[in-house]
């Protein structure tokens, strides 16, 4: 039962992620914004890799490849390569997009191939039972941090931004109205988009962070983010510690496979010059 | 009046609804189970639809 | 192209793999495989397909497999290093069952070994390199001539069997020169993967007919289906059931076993009068002939058995040779990989004389003629 039926199969229902995971919110916010925008089903590829995130095409009624861990961006770069005329949207938990997979996020993004991929940042490994990512803040606690996350805290945005991609978001769960707008804005960009995702693991992350109570690890998302447009009016020590929210970057640029396909003259055979 | 919609194999009763709803309408019951406490209470802001992570909740308005 | 040019083993690979409509190619530069990817990435466009140069091995094969299951023929090319990259991804193409050609130019290893020095040491890795019991076709071409002509047949049983085919050769074949007779085109066997594909309402990608082979339409093609490389039943929905782990690890598994006669391609004329047979593959296909016309001269009868397909192993057609031999030399240029499986395979029926050469020198008509001096006496 759900409005969004015609998008699940159904029969899997309910999906797999532990009581309060967040992980579905994002998901059910891309379908939102899937029906949004009418996208045919039929020619949208879902790819995902593996971990909590990675799990969705099995709900998602959509044609739908699972790679190995981390390399759903070098599938969906074949996929798209394949055939131009497919939505390829990418679903990938923040390890599995920028740790084992980073150097695939680093280069699609740099490429501007028309792709969108969404990470789930909920900044630790959840399948595995709570060792920290890539994404984890400093100090907070993972099984395999016993004494607090030492590491400096990846920012993934900046990441890509950097890297060359030509549409950068960041939204979270909390502020969850905003998400299914900036999905559809991230699909309909034309070239390279990354959508990050704060999105909350109570198991695992909640569990080891004083935040085990669902709703409070996602009310703690409230303060952890300030939009783009509020920040402009605040002074640097008000948002100083804070992720920025909604679209951090869109720029026109020329997408890959069209500047491929002028340059090297491609025609589909049968195609007569 | 706004009808409140729940999935009872979908939910698994995390509470999420239940703490943002401004205005109180949804309870877990002493057995976890996700009730209607006070459906008249509803402003349809959606904010249970759209956050409930595991697609169990809808508001259908008249 | 003229019907008769001269042409390098990278490039026959690149013109057989064309000939057999790929479409796709996405590689990483390494040597001594490289000029097949820029071979492909000149001529592609204008064979209504498209190359991308990948980050590194990892996302080649990737990107090679995501092309092939939106329904494009594709490859990549590689040597050691990058093919043991590719290990990890080359069990989930024979997992989920996509078709994909990979080329390994074999160079000297282990490690980062001598990019441009030959070696043969790839052939267990080829088969066990990833994890789990995962099928894979190899073929291993023993000139310029064949690589051209066993590139089509890679793609052709790929997508006949829908299974990951290896076109396994060395430095040495793949920058040798030979002249190769361009067939024409309606000559040409070409084999492209099933679309006879029931209604979606009724279709599961992994629901099995006689033949054993799914039927995978290309992804975004109209039909909505998951791919996976968990254990998956019929609907490519994970389950580890053990009773959908055994059907599934088994039956992926037995699709080579139940085509082995049309996979496996062995070179052997019988001679009645030979006592020793001589096993060799790839480069030292050459070497091999000239030794058994010198031994010949000498008044020694040598039999030739030589594997084109190296996986599945031939082991009925070595087994038939042994069965009439006194020894057989299974030369290579590793220190004993097939000479395991010969042994395997023969169980006891003649003696193996190893030949294993690892010093980057070819194997010589001389080192193996005087092999069969040296046990022949």
């Amino acid at each position: 039962m759900s409005k969004l039926d015609k998008y699940l199969r159904t029969d899997q229902m309910p999906h797999f992620a532990c009581p309060g995971c967040t992980h579905g919110t994002a998901w059910a916010a891309m379908i939102r914004s899937i029906e949004q925008l009418g996208l045919d089903k039929n020619k949208t590829v879902m790819v995902c890799a593996i971990g909590c995130a990675g799990r969705l095409p099995v709900y998602l009624d959509f044609p739908s490849i699972r790679t190995p861990h981390g390399r759903a961006l070098s599938y969906a770069t074949g996929v798209k390569l394949a055939n131009p005329d497919l939505n390829v949207i990418v679903f990938m938990g923040d390890g599995d997009a920028s740790a084992i997979g980073g150097n695939h996020l680093i280069h699609t993004a740099r490429r501007n191939l028309d792709i969108t991929a969404i990470v789930a940042t909920n900044e630790i490994y959840g399948m595995t039972g709570g060792q920290y990512a890539p994404t984890t803040e400093g100090g907070r606690f993972a099984s395999t941090a016993p004494f607090g996350m030492i590491e400096n805290q990846l920012d993934v945005c900046k990441l890509v931004e950097g890297a060359g991609a030509s549409f950068v978001g960041r939204g979270d769960v909390y502020h969850v109205r905003e998400l299914k707008d900036l999905i559809a804005s991230a699909i309909t960009h034309k070239g390279f988009s990354l959508v990050e995702v704060f999105t909350t693991c109570p198991t695992h992350f909640g569990r080891r962070n004083n935040m085990k109570k669902p709703s409070v690890l996602v009310e703690h998302l409230k303060n952890l983010t300030v939009s783009k447009k509020q920040a402009e009016k605040m002074t640097e020590e008000e948002v100083a510690g804070k992720l920025l929210r909604g679209i951090l970057l869109k720029e026109e640029r020329p997408e890959y496979v069209e500047t491929y396909d002028r340059l090297a003259g491609f025609k589909e055979e049968g195609e007569s010059v | 009046m706004t009808k409140i919609i729940i999935e009872p194999n979908w939910c698994k009763s995390c509470g999420i609804c239940v703490d943002f709803c401004p205005t109180n309408v949804l309870e877990l019951d002493i057995s976890g189970k996700l009730k209607v406490v006070d459906a008249n209470a509803c402003i349809s802001c959606k904010l249970c639809e759209i956050r409930c992570p595991d697609l169990a909740i809808e508001i259908e308005e008249d | 192209m003229k019907d008769k040019v001269l042409m390098q083993g990278n490039q026959a690979v690149a013109e057989g793999a064309l000939a057999a409509g790929v479409k796709f190619c996405a590689g990483y530069p390494i040597t001594p495989s490289t000029e097949v990817i820029e071979i492909l990435a000149k001529k592609l466009p204008s064979h209504g397909g498209r190359f991308i140069q990948m980050e590194d091995e990892l996302a080649s094969i990737g990107a090679i497999i995501g092309a092939s299951a939106a329904g494009k023929k594709s490859i990549t090319a590689t040597s050691g290093p990058g093919f043991s990259l590719m290990q990890e991804n080359l069990g989930y193409a024979a997992m989920v069952e996509v078709p994909i050609v990979i080329y390994n130019a074999q160079r000297v290893g282990p490690s980062t070994g001598g990019a441009t020095k030959p070696h043969q040491a790839d052939i267990m890795q080829t088969k066990w390199g990833s994890h789990g019991d995962s099928p894979r076709i190899a073929l291993m071409p023993g000139s310029v001539k064949e690589a051209y002509e066993i590139t089509i047949k890679a793609f052709n049983f790929s997508e006949k069997y829908m299974v990951p085919v290896v076109i396994l050769m060395d430095e040495l074949l793949a920058h040798m020169r030979e002249s190769v007779i361009i067939p024409k085109k309606e000559e040409l066997e070409v084999i492209n993967r099933r679309t006879d594909v029931a209604p979606q309402a009724e279709y599961l990608p992994y629901r099995m007919d006689e033949t054993g082979i799914p039927v995978l339409p290309p992804l975004g093609g109209g039909y909505r289906y998951n791919i996976s490389g968990m254990i998956h039943g019929e609907n490519g929905i994970p389950d580890l059931s053990p009773e959908t782990i055994d059907a599934c690890v088994r039956r992926i598994n037995s699709k080579l076993d139940k085509y082995y006669d049309d996979i496996v391609i062995v070179e052997n004329e019988k001679n009645e009068s030979a006592k020793i047979a001589l096993f060799v593959f790839g480069s030292t296909t050459r070497p091999a002939k000239g030794a058994i016309k010198k031994a010949k001269k000498a008044g020694i009868e040598v039999e030739l058995i030589r594997p084109i397909t190296i996986w599945p192993f031939p082991e009925k057609e070595v087994r038939e040779v042994a069965e009439r031999m006194d020894k057989i030399i299974v030369a290579e240029m590793n220190l004993g990989q097939t000479a395991g499986l010969v042994r395997q395979a023969i169980e006891g029926k003649a003696e193996v004389v190893q030949l294993n050469r690892v010093d980057s020198g070819h194997i010589s008509v001389d080192d193996l003629y005087h092999k069969i001096l040296e046990i022949s006496s």
